[in-house]
């Protein structure tokens, strides 16, 4: 497993394969988009998903947290599908929360599909949360630096074979923009002008692979030219 | 009128059969009934259903609505009386106009009406209330008017079913779903008779099965009728001029040849294989064409207005040549081709045929085509080919059994139509032919993923889709369920489609559509070829790629997923037959003959019932060739499966290539015990292993997956918001393996991956087949027949095998040198990146990580600096 160190505002943080930050000065782990409970939201329109998705979330948090073993865990917004996800949480699956909110402190930054704080489950509920310098928040565009999520950035990579197309993170040397985590969530492309724009002089992004990140330009993945796929 | 019909005068048959109203009619044309059609009234007549069996030409249409004229002249009481299901919307469009004109001139009071996605809202209630007496659609229209509960008094007295182009549907999955929807309207209807029309056809009993009642093909209900064959075809086979290509499989280098052949003839079809092939051939041959013939495109990409406009100026006689896939090898009649010309190799004797067909629908006159193989190999499988159909020997895989996604959304739709018990549902399913021996067990799963998507833990039990009542009776569980059912049948899944337009908004020409992924590699101010014209990529609006027309650039073709048909396993048997049979070399071209005896005293050939492996060193890596002849899918999937065996062995495999007719891999190091790599084992946990990451299995779970209802192609009201809606189904893919490995779907995704894309049913029969028969020759130098192979060495999409990540490291490893160099654009104020400790990086430099040092990158491990103790956390 190799993370990539980056430097944002002056602190050193690392990058996770897993599409996890780790601070290691502050012994902060952050993770966005869980989307708990995703799978049992959809069923309730009609698509009728395998109901293990909260399960698979979990079970890539977990070791990270065993590795790790943070003092805090911020989890950047969107971490229950909706606003009844943490109620339709199985019990296997709240057993397991909890117990990661037994060893680490809990901080519940709310998003647009997770307004309210998770009922019946321990940790801090704020609309943003504050880290030395660094600003915590669901969606990015607030002052810097910051570290956000909400927009799940995945790029799009031109190699000889194939297109590749990853989760990734983004970052500059002002901002961070984290993966989403959760198992059944899809993303939006890096180019798109929802997230380009939010890195005005241009960015580096970070694929997520096999037990490493590979790391690009936002300028490279432009003028890269695409391979006969 | 009916094009292929024009029998001349004298020809057998008994008028005398006939009612009087149709009996007028023939005379007053001076014609008279071929046999086969009499046999198909007297056939219909007694109320029994038959198949069949007529080369183009041969009146096919008309004998399968004969009984129905006749029935109907006799009694023209309203009712729905006979209902024809065709392959294509266009086909059956077609029949209409052409039933038309007979049925005014037979003086009959008989109501044609067509129904597919086309038909309006108001038609569609006219129909459901008052059906005309012969109502033509599609299996997919079909289906939705089955879902229906008024299906039951709209069917009831039906008493014909006519299924054209039989042939093209029984095998796919679209045959599976007609033949379901075939087995229910035996139950709506138990009078009505069954008709197939079918080409010529290499398994016949499949086709008499997928007609029975019973789903069986000894079940003794089906008369089979066939029409004679018509004249021989006029075949050649034409090569460029000049040495004869190695590899390449455009044949670009034929295309002055190929207008000549176009301007002596009268009107041409130029069939190819692929759609960037059609974009490449039609480019190639407008350069050339100072005569400015009327030479037009059509594939499948293309608009439909566009395709429509081609086939009615065709139709017309307005062109001279049109250079299509086979987005032609089906479809309406064009009396006036007089020459085919098919540019690559064949790939199967049927399918040639059927494209050879196209030309001269007259059934006595013979119809001319012209083979123009690209490159060496094609030149062998062209003569086999030909072959062939000298032989009358048609290939073709006899159908698998039929799709449990099929069967899913059936079983949904037979609960939307009216509440079901589940055994009488089975016998139904039962009763069609490719459900003929599904298991109790494999129906009752697909009954419960459809109620509650069938999971070990039940956690859906307020969300189902199917409810019992206390009599058993399975029913839908809402009117939203049914409608959102309705909106989403079908089972053509297609990768997401971008429409391209020329000019902006919507007051811009649109072109036809493009794949998703695409789209996504091009950059603003790229060039690409398409709809027969070099386009500027401007922008991407929502789902709209916006245009405008560019000049005397090199542009990108654009790439299709999947257009390409692997070479059958019955040719591949006759190019095997070829090669082994020195006397028969007599036949090829000097260039060829020479190259095979230069690879016998070289090497060796390969032979029909063994497999040839070569190995031999070059530029510093090992070649391993193996000639296995099972088409490029199969040598896909094999491809990975050996780089796996290989990398474990030891050889260091570094990526490999596949074409229709061979598999090379090169390594760091000589492969030894060559033989054992072949062994069957392969199929075991290498597979499976496989299986977990290949991105064709993605591919075909997400077929599944639409086609069963657990993705929604369309959701009423969301068209707008897309990004909220679309689920990563590779993503689902992931957690139902992990979770459920044995989930309906899963098994249904396994059945389709023996075929298709993954095609493991063949490597599967290879490896038998080479068992205790491997051939090794270990040479110094490469091969004569290794050439070609090696040549498409870098053309072709190559994968090492670790697949994606070796290839994101390898462009990551590009794209810093490429910024060190400076030759990128450099990225604007870089993230600063934290130097790598040296010892860290000592410890991290593994082998295969061949990415030397990018940023700097630390294990974790030596990070913490100190050892995990345990968490209160189960794993």
């Amino acid at each position: 497993m190799t993370a990539a160190p980056i430097h944002i505002a002056g602190e050193r943080l690392m990058l996770d394969p897993e599409g996890a930050l780790w601070w290691p000065a502050r012994s902060l782990m952050a993770v966005a988009d869980l989307h708990l409970e995703k799978g049992s939201s959809l069923a309730a329109r009609g698509a009728l998903l395998p109901p293990y998705d909260s399960r698979a979330t979990l079970d890539r948090l977990t070791p990270l947290i065993r590795r790790y073993r943070p003092a805090r865990l911020v989890a950047l917004g969107d971490s229950f599908h909706d606003r009844h996800g943490a109620a339709r949480l199985g019990a296997a699956e709240a057993e397991r929360l909890r117990a990661i909110a037994a060893v680490t402190e809990l901080v519940w930054v709310l998003g647009n599909h997770d307004p309210a704080p998770p009922a019946g489950f321990p940790g801090m509920a704020v609309a943003e949360w504050r880290e030395g310098a660094i600003a915590f928040r669901h969606e990015g565009g607030g002052g810097t630096p910051e570290i956000c999520g909400h927009h799940h950035p995945k790029a799009l990579v031109p190699t000889r074979g194939k297109a590749v197309s990853r989760p990734c993170f983004v970052a500059d040397s002002r901002r961070l923009m984290l993966p989403a985590f959760g198992a059944y969530t899809g993303g939006l492309d890096v180019r798109d002008q929802a997230i380009a724009g939010l890195f005005p002089r241009g960015c580096r992004v970070f694929l997520q692979g096999r037990g490493r990140l590979y790391s690009f330009t936002l300028a490279q993945l432009r003028a890269a030219s695409p391979a006969e796929a | 009128m009916f094009p292929e019909h024009e029998p001349k005068r004298g020809t057998m048959g008994d008028a005398t059969a006939l009612p009087p109203a149709l009996a007028a009619w023939f005379a007053a044309r001076g014609w008279s009934p071929h046999p086969h059609q009499v046999a198909m009234l007297e056939a219909a007549r007694a109320g029994r259903s038959a198949l069949l069996i007529a080369p183009t030409g041969a009146g096919k249409t008309l004998a399968g609505f004969l009984g129905s004229l006749a029935a109907l002249s006799e009694d023209a009481s309203p009712r729905l009386h006979t209902l024809y299901v065709s392959p294509l919307k266009a086909l059956a469009s077609d029949i209409a106009r052409n039933l038309t004109a007979p049925i005014a001139g037979m003086g009959l009071a008989v109501t044609v009406e067509t129904r597919t996605g086309d038909t309006g809202a108001e038609a569609r209630r006219r129909q459901r209330a008052k059906p005309p007496h012969i109502l033509l659609t599609t299996p997919e229209s079909l289906s939705v008017l089955l879902s229906l509960p008024d299906s039951f008094a709209m069917f009831a007295g039906l008493e014909a079913i006519v299924v054209d182009e039989i042939h093209a549907l029984a095998g796919t999955k679209r045959g599976d779903q007609l033949a379901l929807c075939l087995s229910r309207l035996a139950s709506l209807a138990p009078r009505a008779r069954r008709v197939g029309l079918s080409a010529t056809v290499p398994h016949r009993a499949p086709l008499i099965a997928y007609l029975s009642a019973m789903g069986r093909a000894d079940a003794g209900d089906v008369s089979v009728i066939e029409a004679p064959e018509g004249a021989e075809p006029s075949l050649g086979v034409m090569l460029p001029e000049g040495p004869l290509p190695w590899s390449g499989h455009m044949g670009l280098l034929a295309t002055p040849d190929i207008y000549r052949l176009i301007r002596e003839a009268g009107t041409s079809i130029v069939f190819v294989n692929t759609r960037a092939q059609a974009e490449l051939v039609f480019q190639a041959l407008w350069r050339l064409n100072d005569d400015g013939l009327a030479i037009a495109l059509h594939h499948g990409s293309l608009a439909r207005e566009q395709r429509e406009r081609v086939e009615q100026a065709m139709a017309e006689g307005r062109l001279k040549a049109v250079v299509a896939t086979s987005s032609l090898d089906l479809g309406i009649d064009w009396g006036d081709v007089d020459l085919v010309i098919q540019v690559g190799a064949p790939k199967g004797v049927s399918r040639l045929m059927q494209r050879i067909g196209r030309a001269n629908h007259r059934w006595n006159e013979a119809s001319r085509a012209v083979l123009v193989p690209a490159n060496r190999f094609e030149v062998l499988e062209c003569r086999a080919a030909l072959d062939g159909v000298a032989a009358h020997d048609l290939d073709g895989d006899p159908p698998p059994p039929g799709g449990l996604d099929v069967l899913a959304q059936h079983v949904l739709g037979m609960a939307c139509a009216a509440p079901f018990l589940v055994d009488e549902l089975y016998a139904e399913v039962t009763r069609a032919a490719p459900y003929a021996a599904l298991s109790r067990q494999d129906f009752d799963d697909v009954v419960r993923y459809v109620a509650d998507g069938g999971y070990a833990l039940s956690a859906y039990e307020r969300h189902r889709r199917l409810f019992r009542d206390s009599e058993g009776r399975h029913h839908a569980a809402s009117e939203a369920v049914m409608r959102r059912h309705r909106m989403n049948i079908g089972t053509i899944v297609e990768a997401p489609l971008l429409k391209v337009r020329l000019g902006r908004g919507f007051g811009g020409l649109q072109l036809g559509e493009i794949e998703e992924y695409f789209v996504s590699m091009l950059n603003p101010g790229d060039t690409f070829l398409f709809a027969g014209r070099v386009l500027r990529f401007d922008r991407l609006r929502e789902t709209i790629v916006e245009c405008s027309p560019a000049q005397g650039q090199d542009p990108k073709v654009p790439a299709y997923a999947g257009g390409r048909l692997p070479l059958t396993t019955y040719l591949a048997d006759r190019v095997r037959a070829m090669l082994e049979t020195p006397e028969r070399w007599s036949d090829l071209p000097d260039s060829v003959a020479e190259w095979l005896r230069l690879q016998r005293s070289r090497s060796r050939l390969p032979g029909r019932n063994n497999l040839l492996v070569e190995t031999f060193p070059r530029g510093g890596k090992w070649f391993l060739v193996a000639y296995c002849f099972e088409g490029r899918n199969a040598h896909q999937t094999l491809g990975m499966l050996l780089t796996r065996r290989m990398e474990r062995a030891g050889f260091g495999p570094l990526g490999f290539v596949a074409t229709d007719y061979v598999v090379a891999v090169w390594s760091a190091h000589q492969p030894l015990r060559v033989a054992e790599l072949f062994g069957e084992e392969m199929l075991g946990d290498d597979l499976e292993e496989w299986m977990a990451e290949s991105s064709m299995l993605r591919r075909t779970f997400r077929t599944v997956a639409v086609i069963a209802g657990l993705i929604d192609r369309h959701v009423p009201g969301a068209e707008k918001n897309r990004r909220q809606i679309t689920i990563n189904t590779d993503l689902v893919y992931d957690v139902l393996r992990k979770h459920e490995p044995d989930h309906v779907l899963l098994r249904a995704t396994r059945a389709d991956a023996a075929r298709g894309l993954v095609d493991v049913g063949r490597v599967a029969g290879l490896l038998a087949r080479a068992k205790g028969r491997v051939v090794h020759m270990a040479l110094s130098r490469v091969s004569p027949l290794a050439v070609p192979v090696l040549l498409e060495v870098g053309r072709e999409s190559v994968r090492s095998g670790e697949g994606e990540e070796a290839l994101l490291a390898e462009a990551e490893e590009a794209a810093l040198i490429a910024e060190a160099l400076g030759e990128a654009e450099p990225a604007p104020p870089p993230p600063r990146v934290h130097p790598v400790h040296r010892a860290n990086a000592r410890r991290d430099a593994r082998p295969a990580a061949h990415s030397p040092g990018t940023q700097g990158r630390v294990t974790l491990r030596s990070l913490r600096g100190r050892r995990q103790a345990e968490l209160p956390l189960d794993e």
